[in-house]
């Protein structure tokens, strides 16, 4: 007997007789024999108490490093409510909510995160979220050469995150999309490499904000000249920088995504984190992904549907422009929660607080000889600088005292080092002045 | 299942009404019954150019898609708006409700559709 | 229970608090007027305290695995023991940056590594990629493989990939997304019963020098093995394709048969299926794509390797499709994973696929008399009534509405395709007797009021927080955030 399966022996045999066989073996009689002859190495069960001690050992082969460095995952704050909220069964182990009568939880907490997605970037419709911010800069380059089928040039601003442009270059060509890069100067696009790059046979150009170094791009540059354009404006952003920073909805995005794992979220090694999309009015019929409608039934009680169905792979099959179906739920439920408790005020506040954070990083790392300040841009809470220290080493010292360092971005022609670092709330004085010190020391 | 005599039909469930020499393209009674509720209908722009049984549009129900094949080429030279607000209209009268008007190009393809008697064969298998 | 209906929006009044931060040590810097946006997002404000009550009154609203029997077809609902969720929720685990040096992070990828080695070990292929999020995105990156592979040996004239009638939605969506074209092979038929096998004769007619390969579930989508799968592989390969396996139905083979001994070179698995990793509402799940030897150089960067006794994280081989995610997966649904893998151990591996196969079968002997049961044989761990016997007025929405009643989640309905009424029924191993058979009576006494008084099934459910749903109403007029109702 095993703790996960409760038939006793003469469970089984009364089951065996009503189905009219003699052993659980004749119900796969039809197998091949010469498919059943192997011997798994796998290792016997462990009891309970074998596994805490086997976890016990794993976890002390890993040390949470206290990060400077953001480049896609972010060290803030997560409320205390929020694991106990979405660790209740009731939202964890359900299935996607095909049965609405008894997926209303789901549902409505998916419409919430609609709402909220939508507030933050000033668009109109919010999808029920997507893998990662990645994958759903994939899947908005999907979606605007699905709408736009007769171009097929994809822009991006090389300030994109490298990871996230690999990602483009592994999706783009299965659907023999030319995705071209975009040169930037002084840490932002190029405003006249854009204009001169665009064309008519354009379907959209994408844009990070703050882009890889930090650095807040001109989006209204970009969004006058897309203006006119049938390509469509792809922004992907952090999310929780709209605490500050203007609506891409407002420089005439047509697309927006990014990842939300900087809503409170662990940094988890990586993941689970949570993708978002938020687009027009005119494009949702083109989304990707699940999106959640209010309704009626048949009593005139308000309830929460899965809607706009017809776009997706379970209808349209061979025909769906995504195959998109389970997306990261439980993850859009933990980013609702944390935009609930914290709020319109709070959301503010810890984004403050990390901007503050960054930019007093900054001013005394640059105050040290051999740090410089890279672009003379405004940025959020990640900056890069220009060093002539030996970045392997840098990291290791930092290393050494419990620190994770910046991230790398290889010399530049000078023979200088790019390097990027990040600030969040969580960061103590104490813990920024205690880098500054032991970089001040090298 | 409602089959007006007067009209071309195609094996994929559009009706073609002519009149002098323009084409009103719409969706059968059949066709909106399989369909059931339709929720949406995505519609091409005026001044596209239509070839025969080429996508021009689709018809999406609660529970089902599906793609609009054009029976004839031409210009279209104006969509049915009202079907923006008010898809249901296409399960309340298909016939009445057209979808787009083409300019036809070569009235010679509407020998290659169906008439209403051979569109009902068809429906009834 | 009263119904709550509120929005989180609705609680909201102006300057209330939920959050607290300690006060800032350094000064107060500003951002620069031009990038800052005028009105604040309106989020709400609420206490702590009213946020907690809120979701705790909004998760009533859903069954999940340990309210009721769940026997959703295709979907694998079993139990998700607590001990992975513990032992998932450390912070040595979830406070890792995924930049960390590897030195740092031994323990996790000693994790992945293991996974990885056990998947391959149970599924028979040669090693696997964590990297995927979901079995949708398995099934995309295995098909990237496909893709990559023909393309490496010269061969990007295969552009048709074969997907069975039976198949699951995704598989032909996830095909026309790598850029393939869908060809539809028929499954076998006894007049109007399809049993979802591959037809032999149909297969050789679709098969061609254009053909990249073939997506499969074993045991399909009606539960039932595929007799011919070596007939079918040697037939595949022998046109030069290759085959996919879709994992989604993994539970009832584990230590019985193998993918790979099959001739699979490509498989996914759904963690969150098989491995017991909770759905989530609909994610996060986790797709790992596993392949064979020949195919090992084209999966996915970065990917977890060990050399000597480091665990290292690695950038790919050269013929690496390329990144499919932005850093290492769903972490903590891997470990989940894992800890299962270990509790289970080789011996209950089998004595779950055996018991899934059990409750499948004795639940479709008990229920055959009141539903329509095309496929008589033996299933595996699911089986597909085609709605009520003789009865064309109830359909199986009406069953399905019905059993919410009960406090029992349907089965999978209208799928697969292949009947017009499927009711697709997948009683998972962690059921007792004693749960089958509460089922077993509500399908029957349901089954009887259809016979008797088939105008309670239409109206059904009454007992539910809310009832039938107006979904076109929703589709017509798309209200899909809180401002579009104000």
């Amino acid at each position: 007997m095993f703790k996960y399966l409760p038939h006793t022996s003469a469970d089984i045999d009364a089951m065996l007789k009503r189905i009219g066989v003699d052993s659980i073996d004749e119900l796969f009689a039809e197998i091949p024999s010469e498919l059943k002859d192997f011997e798994l190495n796998l290792p016997e069960a462990f009891s309970e108490i074998e596994l805490r001690r086997h976890f016990q050992d794993l976890a002390e082969q890993n040390e949470p490093l206290i990060p400077f460095m953001g480049a896609g995952a972010y060290d803030h704050y997560t409320p205390s409510i929020i694991p106990y909220l979405i660790e209740r069964q009731e939202f964890m182990t359900a299935y996607t909510p095909y049965q609405p009568e008894v997926s209303q939880g789901t549902l409505q907490y998916v419409f919430e995160y609609q709402s909220m997605i939508c507030e933050l970037t000033g668009m109109d419709v919010s999808n029920a979220s997507m893998y990662d911010g990645a994958t759903a800069t994939a899947e908005a380059m999907f979606m605007a050469n699905a709408v736009r089928r007769k171009q097929d040039r994809v822009l991006y601003a090389d300030t994109l995150n490298p990871n996230i442009v690999r990602v483009l270059e592994t999706y783009a060509h299965v659907q023999n999309i030319t995705l071209e890069a975009i040169p930037s100067k002084a840490g932002a696009v190029d405003a006249d490499a854009l204009k001169e790059a665009l064309d008519t046979d354009v379907a959209a150009v994408i844009v990070q904000t703050p882009n890889v170094y930090g650095v807040l791009e001109e989006l209204d540059v970009v969004g006058e000249m897309l203006a006119d354009m049938k390509a469509l404006f792809v922004v992907n952003q952090d999310p929780s920088t709209l605490s500050h920073l203007k609506p891409p909805s407002v420089y005439g995005a047509d697309i927006v995504v990014g990842e939300a794992q900087s809503l409170g979220v662990p940094l988890y090694f990586g993941g689970p984190y949570v993708g978002y999309m938020a687009t027009t009015k005119k494009l949702m019929r083109k989304m990707p992904g699940r999106i959640c409608g209010v309704t009626e039934d048949v009593d005139g009680k308000r309830a929460f549907v899965l809607t706009l169905q017809a776009r997706e792979q379970h209808i349209r099959r061979e025909k769906a422009t995504s195959n998109i179906c389970s997306n990261q739920s439980l993850m859009a439920l933990f980013v609702t929660i944390y935009l609930a408790v914290m709020g319109k005020q709070g959301l503010f506040e810890a984004q403050q607080q990390s901007f503050n954070h960054a930019h007093y990083l900054q001013e005394m790392l640059t105050s040290l000889p051999h740090f410089e300040v890279a672009f003379e841009k405004p940025f959020f809470k990640e900056f890069t600088l220009r060093t002539t220290l030996d970045v392997e080493a840098m990291n290791q010292k930092l290393r050494e005292h419990g620190y994770l360092g910046p991230l790398s971005h290889g010399r530049d022609e000078t023979g200088k080092t790019l390097v990027t670092f990040a600030a969040t709330e969580k960061r103590t004085k104490a813990e920024m002045d205690d880098v500054v010190r032991i970089l001040g020391e090298l | 299942m409602k089959v007006p005599k007067n009209l071309y039909y195609t094996e994929t469930h559009e009706w073609v009404r002519v009149e002098n020499s323009h084409a009103y393209i719409g969706i059968t009674d059949y066709a909106q019954d399989s369909l059931g509720e339709i929720v949406f209908v995505e519609l091409p722009e005026e001044s596209d150019q239509l070839s025969k049984g080429s996508e021009f549009g689709a018809i999406e129900s609660v529970k089902a898609a599906s793609d609009l094949l054009s029976p004839v080429s031409g210009v279209v030279v104006a969509i049915n708006e009202d079907l923006e607000d008010a898809p249901e209209s296409l399960n309340e009268d298909p016939y009445e409700n057209w979808i787009v008007k083409v300019e036809l190009e070569d009235e010679s393809e509407l020998e290659d559709l169906k008439s209403a008697g051979e569109y009902e064969s068809l429906i009834e298998e | 229970m009263a119904y709550y209906g509120d929005l989180i929006f609705e609680k909201s009044v102006a300057g209330r608090k939920g959050y607290s931060l300690p006060t800032s040590e350094v000064e107060e810097y500003t951002l620069d007027s031009r990038f800052a946006r005028e009105d604040a997002p309106e989020l709400p404000e609420v206490s702590e305290f009213d946020v907690v009550r809120h979701y705790t009154n909004v998760s009533f609203k859903n069954h999940g695995i340990e309210t009721g029997f769940y026997p959703l077809g295709s979907c694998t609902m079993k139990y998700n023991p607590k001990i992975n969720l513990e032992l998932s929720s450390s912070e040595k685990f979830t406070a890792l940056h995924p930049y960390q040096p590897v030195e740092t992070v031994q323990g996790i990828l000693k994790i992945y590594y293991e996974t990885q080695r056990m998947l391959s070990e149970i599924s028979g292929m040669d090693t696997y990629s964590l990297n995927p999020f979901a079995g949708a995105h398995g099934e995309l990156v295995g098909l990237m493989i496909m893709k990559a592979f023909h393309e490496h040996n010269n061969e990007s004239n295969r552009t048709k990939v074969i997907v069975p009638d039976s198949a699951h939605g995704t598989n032909p969506a996830s095909a026309k997304v790598a850029g393939f074209d869908v060809v539809e092979v028929r499954s076998n038929c006894e007049g109007d019963s399809c049993d979802g096998t591959i037809n032999l004769e149909h297969l050789k007619e679709v098969l061609d020098e254009d053909v990249a390969g073939i997506m499969l579930t074993n045991p399909n989508t009606l539960g039932m093995f595929e007799k011919d799968i070596l007939e079918v592989a040697r037939l595949v390969h022998e046109a030069g394709g290759l085959l996919y396996y879709d994992g989604a139905n993994l539970n009832p083979i584990m230590n019985v048969a193998r993918p790979g001994d099959m001739g699979f070179d490509i498989t996914h698995i759904n963690l969150h299926k098989t491995f017991s990793t909770p759905h989530g509402g609909g994610g996060p799940g986790s797709g790992p794509v596993g392949v064979s030897k020949r195919l090992k150089p084209f999966l996915p960067a970065p990917i977890v390797r060990k050399a000597g006794d480091l665990y290292l994280i690695d950038g790919g081989a050269e013929e690496s499709i390329g990144q499919i995610s932005h850093f290492l997966g769903n972490m903590n649904v891997i470990v989940k994973a894992y800890a299962y893998l270990l509790s289970t151990g080789r011996r209950h591996l089998a004595e779950i696929s055996r018991l899934s196969t059990l409750n499948a079968n004795y639940v479709k002997e008990s229920l055959k008399d009141d539903y329509e049961l095309p496929v008589k044989e033996n299933c595996k761990h699911e089986f597909v009534f085609d709605g009520l016997k003789d009865n064309d007025e109830v359909r199986a929405i009406d069953v399905a509405k019905r059993l919410l009643d009960f406090d029992m989640h349907p089965p999978t309905v209208y799928f697969p395709l292949l009947y017009g009424e499927s009711m697709m029924v997948e009683p998972v191993e962690n059921e007792s007797k004693q749960t089958l058979d509460a089922f077993i009576e509500t399908m029957k006494h349901i089954a009887k009021e259809a016979r008797e008084n088939p105008e309670t099934l239409k109206q059904a459910p009454y007992h539910t927080p809310v009832r039938r749903l107006d979904e076109a109403g929703a589709a017509r007029n798309p209200r899909v955030k809180f401002k579009d109702l104000l």
